[in-house]
């Protein structure tokens, strides 16, 4: 699927209940136009991830998504070959001199893709997702240049493998470390921070049905009014969202002090963080 | 296009932004492949294509505002891009640009903004805005100025403290609000009135542009990036903006001082190395190893927080509060001629601000005259702590080592040193300084495991980067 401008693209992300602010969607398109791969920074919890699985929604391709972790390698992010079937392949046959064998057992039968090989194989178009890519080693990095730039896989003993369809990959990250400047040289760059006020509403009332546009607006408010303190973890997107169905869940129709109170744990994470919240924004701190 | 571009990317790169060949070309592609008629997609592709770092957005919005503010785009409507002198057409078409002063009334001028802002009518403000900066700023052709007297003369005659509390009331209603609703109002009215503050700037700017060229504003309104900034003379709103990125950079230093050594020193795992055999038949061909734990680190940071320091030490403290949230066992030390411990100063939820009122107000770290001392405030310090220093305890001591004059005593750190894992100092003067006048750095230097320039936000930033520790001795031999 083609999209035919930014404003297509916003509006295609919002069917999927996913709100795009201008920058959000110029990115998405220009990563379809110019087929480049998006690295999504942000803090957490503001919909990085959920941005990639509603493009994939959108644009009806399958997600192949690599979760980073420290100490990931090639084996379990490109390739491995199946050593098990390899020696059964060697054991079951003492015919045949070693030469055939030692062709036969380095071909695509005992070749177990991952997910980067996979997304590269796939003769689907796909949506790639390789999460947290802050999380693994610099050196590993290096192991994704080669798919962000040309889309392609080299693999010794079989050549280089091509993308049969171009895969739009997107990179999360949350800026644990600085990624080395040749990644960020291949990617879009894109940061997305909390939603403002409006965005929020609009989130809220997408993501929770039945809410009202006055609740909402008030979720929104006090959201950006706890991220304006200085707090060891200011509410995600999804905490508002988390809050503002508890809200519906307990028929609330007004904020007021005493609903903030009760219910200010959904929102925030760290007694810490309650207590600071509660006493700035409410009168009388909870006890 | 093109050239405006090329002139930007240039602006960019002057600015401090790193831009490559590469990103410049793929800017370009992406130019060609968008809608250029509307500003915001040309700027937020500009940005992905030509911006890798959060920190660097700031150069690139004034760069841009600077470069596009003024080009009149194919297909954007009259109203969003006005030129800017000699204003033909809409509201403010009557009395013209430049007309004199006299005839203005400036309570109309009041009230229709205060109307735009309340009814959330950009049109409107952004003609509001405009008159305003015709009548109020005074601005004088030529003169080669960033605007920021303009901006500041044409806020205070608009008289913001009192729009800012007529607009509370016009949003309220005549409601009694409780604490809660007129905090959420009192924040709704704040943006309303950093929204009119950027619509003048950047209708200053536009101006600017219009009457000296951009390349000439560009050149006056650069400013060195956040991470440029000498630490020892940063103003407020700088150290403000560097608050942001210090978050980051302690989360990278915890990640660094805690990383496992990745060489297999952990012992044989002989039950998972059999148990992984059995793929291989039975031949042992990849032996596991048990992990070594995780490393606990164990962190204390000495501040100088003297008069010398005053905005270094700001930072540090700053820095030092970003850090609590990340290690369990970190201790502060802050120290002037003697030496307190102000861990609990910093406790997870206190914000900055108390913080360092009860370090100036509570913590002892005056002795005899307020003068640095560091002899005496590391002779107290390890007489006082050092029996609790740990095999893994890194000690970071932050300062410019300046010991007006008296004996550097530096002997003691020689006993830190082997008590501890790793001894750094970190110190704001430039390396030329060093040793120079009262400076004591060097007796200081020679007893630690490394000794860093930190001046700027980067060369911190590279010391975390580059930081390796010597690893953490067994305690059987300390």
């Amino acid at each position: 699927m083609e999209f035919e401008g930014p404003d297509r693209v916003a509006e295609a992300l919002a069917s999927v209940d996913y709100l795009a602010d201008d920058r959000i969607a110029q990115v998405v398109y220009l990563a379809e136009m110019l087929s480049k791969p998006v690295l999504v920074e942000g803090p957490a919890g503001v919909g990085k991830t959920e941005l990639a699985k509603a493009v994939a929604a959108v644009t009806g391709r399958d997600l192949i998504r690599l979760q980073c972790y420290e100490g990931l390698d090639e084996a379990k992010a490109l390739y491995e070959w199946n050593y098990k079937k390899q020696l059964l392949r060697i054991q079951s046959d003492v015919d045949h001199d070693w030469d055939t064998i030692s062709h036969d057992i380095f071909s695509e039968e005992f070749l177990l893709t991952r997910p980067l090989l996979a997304a590269i194989r796939s003769t689907e178009p796909v949506v790639l997702l390789i999460d947290e890519v802050d999380r693994v080693e610099v050196e590993t990095e290096a192991l994704l240049l080669e798919i962000l730039s040309d889309f392609q896989v080299s693999i010794p003993e079989l050549g280089t493998m091509t993308a049969n369809t171009q895969p739009l990959v997107f990179l999360t990250s949350n800026n644990t470390r600085e990624l080395s400047e040749a990644l960020k040289r291949r990617c879009l760059f894109l940061h997305i921070d909390y939603p403002d006020t409006e965005r929020e509403q609009l989130i809220l009332s997408a993501r929770v049905p039945g809410l009202s546009d006055h609740l909402a607006g008030q979720v929104a408010k006090v959201a950006r009014s706890i991220r304006s303190l200085d707090l060891k973890k200011s509410p995600s997107v999804s905490e508002t969202i988390d809050w503002a169905r508890t809200l519906l869940a307990l028929s609330v129709e007004e904020v007021d002090e005493k609903v903030l109170g009760d219910t200010l744990h959904v929102l925030l994470k760290y007694q810490a963080d309650i207590e600071k919240a509660a006493k700035e924004l409410t009168s009388s701190p909870t006890p | 296009m093109l050239p405006v571009i090329t002139g930007f990317i240039d602006e960019l790169r002057e600015a401090g932004v790193p831009v490559s060949m590469v990103e410049a070309i793929d800017a370009m592609k992406a130019v060609e492949a968008i809608d250029i008629g509307r500003r915001v997609a040309l700027r937020e592709t500009l940005r992905a294509t030509l911006i890798k770092n959060l920190r660097h957005e700031r150069a690139f919005d004034t760069a841009f505002d600077i470069y596009f503010s003024t080009i009149p785009l194919p297909g954007e409507g009259e109203a969003e891009n006005g030129p800017t002198s000699g204003d033909p057409g809409d509201a403010s078409g009557g009395q013209g640009a430049g007309a004199g002063a006299g005839e203005f009334d400036q309570e109309a001028l009041f009230n229709a903004l205060l109307d735009a802002l309340a009814g959330m009518d950009a049109e409107a403000l952004r003609r509001g805005v405009r008159e305003a900066v015709d009548r109020l700023a005074g601005m004088e052709p030529g003169r080669p100025v960033g605007g920021t007297y303009y901006l500041y003369r044409t806020l205070r005659r608009l008289d913001l403290a009192e729009l800012e509390e007529q607009l509370l009331q016009a949003l309220s209603g005549d409601e009694e609000l409780s604490e809660l609703e007129e905090r959420l109002l009192r924040e709704e009215v704040e943006a309303l009135i950093s929204q009119l503050r950027e619509e003048v700037q950047e209708e200053i700017r536009r101006r600017l542009v219009a009457d000296r060229g951009r390349e000439a504003v560009a050149r006056t309104l650069r400013r060195p990036l956040i991470e440029d900034i000498d630490l020892m003379h940063a103003t407020s709103s700088d150290l403000a903006d560097m608050e942001a990125a210090i978050g980051p950079l302690t989360r990278k230093l915890a990640a660094r001082l805690a990383r496992r050594r990745k060489k297999r020193t952990g012992r044989l795992d002989f039950r998972r190395t059999v148990r992984k055999s059995l793929a291989t038949g039975g031949v042992p061909a990849d032996p596991q190893f048990k992990h070594p734990r995780p490393h606990r680190p164990e962190v204390w940071l000495l501040c100088d927080i003297s008069g010398s320091m005053a905005t270094f030490s700001r930072f540090t403290l700053q820095f030092t509060h970003a850090m609590s949230t990340h290690f369990s066992k970190l201790r502060s030390f802050a120290f002037v001629d003697t030496i307190d411990e102000v861990t609990d100063f910093f406790g997870p939820g206190i914000d900055f601000g108390s913080a360092v009122s009860r370090i100036t107000t509570e913590a002892e770290v005056v002795w005899l005259d307020g003068h640095s001392d560091y002899g005496n405030s590391l002779e107290t310090f390890y007489n006082r702590y050092g029996p609790q220093i740990s095999p893994r305890t890194t000690v970071i001591i932050t300062g410019d080592a300046r010991n007006n004059y008296r004996p550097p005593r530096d002997g003691v750190l020689a006993d830190v040193a082997r008590a501890s894992r790793a001894l750094v100092w970190l110190n704001p003067e430039p390396i030329a300084y060093w040793d120079t006048g009262d400076s004591a750095m060097s007796h200081y230097a020679r007893h630690c495991t490394s000794v860093h320039e930190v001046r700027t936000l980067r060369q911190l930033e590279e010391f975390v980067e580059t930081l390796t520790l010597p690893s953490g001795r067994s305690l059987q031999n300390a």
